[in-house]
């Protein structure tokens, strides 16, 4: 019953020029906020890069999956075990090793799990997450329900060299930036390609691109691995960060918090994935300031997201702004 | 002597206890157009739903060239060298016309979607860098007739202009074997005309099986026919011999033919 | 393991799955005929629960928060139905998980300021309150073979509903062909409603029937609502039967699995999953 969703895939002079304002203002952040909100800032960005490997499943696919979080965590959980409890590990050993990790666990439960179509995908996506989450959850070697704390950031030294000090707020906070910016460089690429253009081709007309003879599961099953792989680079830094893993990260709320960040943004352009995270984040953190009982809110929130903006916050700037190119998709939706 | 380039043998497809395709044949010829007519009903979707692999057959077996594809999947049947036009347009709405067809042309690009290197190159200046995709684009644009229309969003098209993106889209994956299902549908008179100018201009280098309703462009452009009623075939040979058999004549045409 | 201990088991797979099967029956229903995921199913079962808790304290006996609560739960259905359920029936699948997921925290929410988060019990009512005794040594509780009767019973209910009435009728043609039905002179906005008004009812009778068993915590919709989801993936979408088949497999993996093998009985199910969807990506009985 889904119907294809026309994308902004080509973003209008007005969305680039508010992006490029944003890109400026997160290179600059560092020498004005306070520790406190570099930190947070620094996990937007984190959570950007989870939402930009979301949509390329989501967005570019068409996939919905409600289980993207195990890969996420995953790759936490590969760098606490990689990390030994009184000394850090090498940054880059680990960080490739770990995003590796969770494309692997990817690539074999989506073998599965691409066979499947429409809300059987989004079923047994989030069953498989639920699989690797009690696999951790019931565990004590791998942690149990109480996690695993990683006690050093990575080290970034390379023969005795250090370039770079990940300890250090400011460090992290420009490391993941450009880890960022690299991931939307990658995807906007990939959203031109080749590949790219096919996987569209499969979120609107999966049975057309099979009659002209795409192999749709293979593909299906690239961008899969794909985005779990960058989920990953997410998990990752995340554990780098924070400094503790623990099944949560691998839950289902986790999976339907990047959902949202993605729809929030605008899918199908990773622009949109970024601004849906930090607008995500800086809500939950409002929020969360605002009443014990945010939840209410945040519910409120999606309800009212879901009813009046379906294609997201910049959606609402393109219309707002009323000019779009001329390669800008159909506009609205297709209802059936 | 024409190359045989599709034959099916006995084809029958069963659904629970009832043969919506039961024991049919068919043989498609480079430079023919071989139509398949009959009443509402007669299995003629389902014929050409397993020609193209969207269903599998019960009992038969087709062979492409010297391949038998029977039981093949739709994708691995394209690739052999079999496409199909749909009833019901069957396009990428959202996409405009060039993109619709570049689509269709990329297809026969090795596939390989592990590989890195497709991940990279841009495929807004396929048409420049890329001469194989190229050709085949603008080859298919311009049979097709819509060389003025590259940029119209096929979703805002006309009717008649959607079916032409159909057939484009059809021919840029360049099939030796070509299937049509009711390619005039819901047509005016001008644009049946174009279609079936396209259909006679594409004719001697493939091999086309066409499923219609329109009797007049049916008998303009047919070299064979055949009929089917009730899942089966009741009547094959020249229009003209069809025209003349009292079976068929009973069955579907009326008395006046 | 001895024939008592296995016994014992077996019961327990039985009863487990009964209850997932009241839960998978409306979602597969609900889903095969309206089109309509719903991730806050497992709210009802948390409703259910929730009211058994309140209820039976207030009016003193189960079977009176039971008939209560249902009507009550049933109302709620409906509300929610109306006001927001029948606008999704035709939207993409992403849309109906975000609402979803948005009310699963408004329900979580509501549910905290209304019961607060403290885990409760509910007493099992004194008349079936006692164990009969399967050997010398070993017993089983009486009230967890009414849990699984009552969900027999309601079962066959459906089963009678669903084949030989003409709702039931209605039902099916409704699932079958929707345009064909409505110009036949079926209302069908009448009839969504009452599918959704039986998956809520089904989920939160579930809910107040084991609520004394499982007692009654924050979250527990979701842990179950996730065996849900597994359960109708195994059946297939749209089969109440397959929903039935599915759920008793799951209850024996699972309650099987913990005792014989504990330390990967939590993937167990999953691993069911995978297998199944291996043979047949649709599930086991497919419409």
């Amino acid at each position: 019953m889904s119907t294809p969703r026309a994308h902004l895939e080509v973003l209008p002079r007005s969305v680039q020029f508010v992006l490029a304002l944003g890109a400026t203002a997160l290179v600059l952040f560092p020498l004005v906020g306070s520790d406190f909100y570099v930190q947070m800032v620094t996990r937007m960005m984190i959570m950007g890069i989870f939402a930009m490997s979301l949509d390329l499943l989501q967005g570019v696919t068409g996939l919905v999956s409600l289980g993207h979080a195990a890969y996420f965590g995953v790759a936490g959980y590969a760098l606490a075990f990689m990390t030994p409890a009184d000394a850090p590990a090498s940054l880059w050993w680990t960080l490739p090793l770990a995003v590796l990790g969770s494309g692997l666990v990817a690539l074999i439960i989506g073998f599965f799990v691409v066979r499947t179509h429409g809300i059987y995908f989004i079923m047994v996506t989030l069953a498989f997450a639920q699989m690797v989450f009690y696999l951790f959850f019931d565990n004590k070697a791998l942690g149990g329900s109480d996690g695993i704390y990683i006690n050093f950031r990575p080290d970034a030294s390379v023969f005795g060299w250090l370039p770079f000090d990940l300890e250090g707020r400011k460090t992290f906070y420009y490391f993941t930036l450009v880890l960022m910016l690299g991931v939307y460089a990658l995807l906007r690429r990939m959203l031109w390609s080749p590949l790219g253009r096919a996987l569209s081709g499969i979120r609107i007309n999966e049975h057309r691109m099979r009659a002209m003879g795409f192999g749709t599961r293979g593909y299906k099953l690239t961008a899969f691995t794909v985005a779990g792989a960058l989920a990953g680079l997410a998990g990752y830094l995340w554990g780098a960060q924070t400094g503790y893993v623990n099944p949560e990260l691998m839950g289902f709320h986790m999976s339907a918090h990047a959902i949202m960040m993605v729809i929030l943004g605008g899918m199908g352009n990773f622009a949109g994935a970024i601004v849906g995270a930090f607008a995500f984040e800086y809500l939950l953190h409002v929020f969360k300031d605002v009443t014990k009982h945010w939840q209410l809110l945040m519910g409120g929130f999606i309800v009212l997201v879901v009813l009046a903006a379906p294609r997201g916050l910049l959606g609402i700037v393109a219309r707002l702004r009323g000019g779009t190119s001329a390669k800008t998709t159909a506009g609205g939706e297709q209802h059936g | 002597m024409d190359e045989l380039l599709l034959s099916a043998r006995g084809l029958t497809k069963r659904f629970g206890g009832l043969a919506a395709v039961n024991g049919v044949s068919v043989d498609l010829h480079r430079g023919r157009i071989h139509a398949v007519i009959g009443p509402n009903g007669a299995g003629k979707s389902t014929l050409t739903n397993l020609l193209s692999g969207d269903l599998t057959p019960t009992a038969g077996k087709i062979t492409l060239g010297t391949t038998d594809v029977t039981g093949w999947t739709p994708e691995r049947i394209s690739r052999q060298g079999l496409g199909r036009s749909y009833q019901k347009t069957n396009i990428f709405l959202p996409l405009t016309v060039h993109e619709n067809v570049r689509l269709a042309a990329q297809s026969r690009e090795p596939q390989q979607p592990w590989n890195p290197l497709r991940w990279l190159s841009d495929t807004r200046t396929d048409a420049i860098k890329n001469r194989a995709i190229s050709v085949r684009l603008e080859s298919a644009i311009e049979l097709s007739g819509l060389k003025n229309r590259r940029m119209a969003i096929a979703g805002a098209m006309s009717h008649g202009e959607q079916r032409q993106l159909e057939i484009a889209m059809t021919l840029a994956t360049e099939p030796s074997v070509v299937l049509l299902d009711e390619p005039l549908a819901g047509m005016g008179v001008a644009e049946a005309e174009r279609m079936v100018d396209l259909l006679n201009r594409i004719k001697p280098a493939h091999a086309i099986m066409l499923v219609e309703h329109d009797m007049d462009a049916v008998f303009a452009l047919a070299d064979q026919l055949t009929v089917m009623v009730n899942g089966e075939v009741i009547a094959h040979g020249t229009p003209a011999d069809v025209r003349a058999n009292a079976a068929v004549q009973a069955a579907y045409l009326g008395e006046d033919h | 393991m001895d024939f008592a201990t296995f016994l014992i088991q077996l019961l327990n797979s039985v009863q487990y799955g009964l209850l997932l099967f009241m839960l998978a029956a409306g979602l597969t229903l609900i889903f095969g005929i309206m089109g309509v995921v719903n991730l806050a199913h497992g709210s009802f079962y948390m409703l259910g629960a929730y009211l058994a808790y309140s209820l039976s304290a207030q009016l003193g006996s189960l079977a009176a928060a039971i008939l209560v609560g249902t009507a009550l739960a049933v109302m709620f259905g409906l509300a929610l139905e109306w006001l927001l359920f029948r606008h999704f029936y035709h939207r993409d699948h992403l849309d109906q998980v975000l609402l979803t997921f948005g009310l699963i925290y408004i329900f979580e929410e509501l549910r905290s300021i209304l019961w607060g988060d403290d885990v409760h019990g509910v007493p099992i009512p004194p008349a079936l309150d006692w164990s009969i005794a399967l050997t010398d040594t070993l017993s089983y509780p009486v009230y967890r073979l009414f849990i699984s009767g009552v969900c027999i019973a309601l079962a066959v209910g459906l089963y009678l509903l669903i084949s030989k009435t003409r709702l039931g009728m209605k039902i099916r043609a409704g699932a079958f062909n929707r345009s064909m039905a409505e110009s036949l002179g079926v209302n069908i906005k009448l009839l969504h409603a009452v599918v959704f008004a039986l998956g809520v009812g089904l989920a939160a009778v579930a809910g107040m029937v084991a609520a004394p068993v499982s007692s009654v915590y924050p979250n527990m919709g979701s842990s179950v609502l996730i065996m849900c989801f597994v359960v109708v993936v195994i059946g297939g979408i749209g089969s109440v039967r397959g929903a039935l088949i599915a759920a008793l497999l799951v209850g024996l993996v699972d309650t099987f699995g913990k005792v014989l093998l504990p330390s990967v009985s939590g993937m167990l199910v999953y691993m069911l999953m995978a297998a199944v969807l291996l043979w047949k990506p649709e599930g086991l009985f497919k419409q």
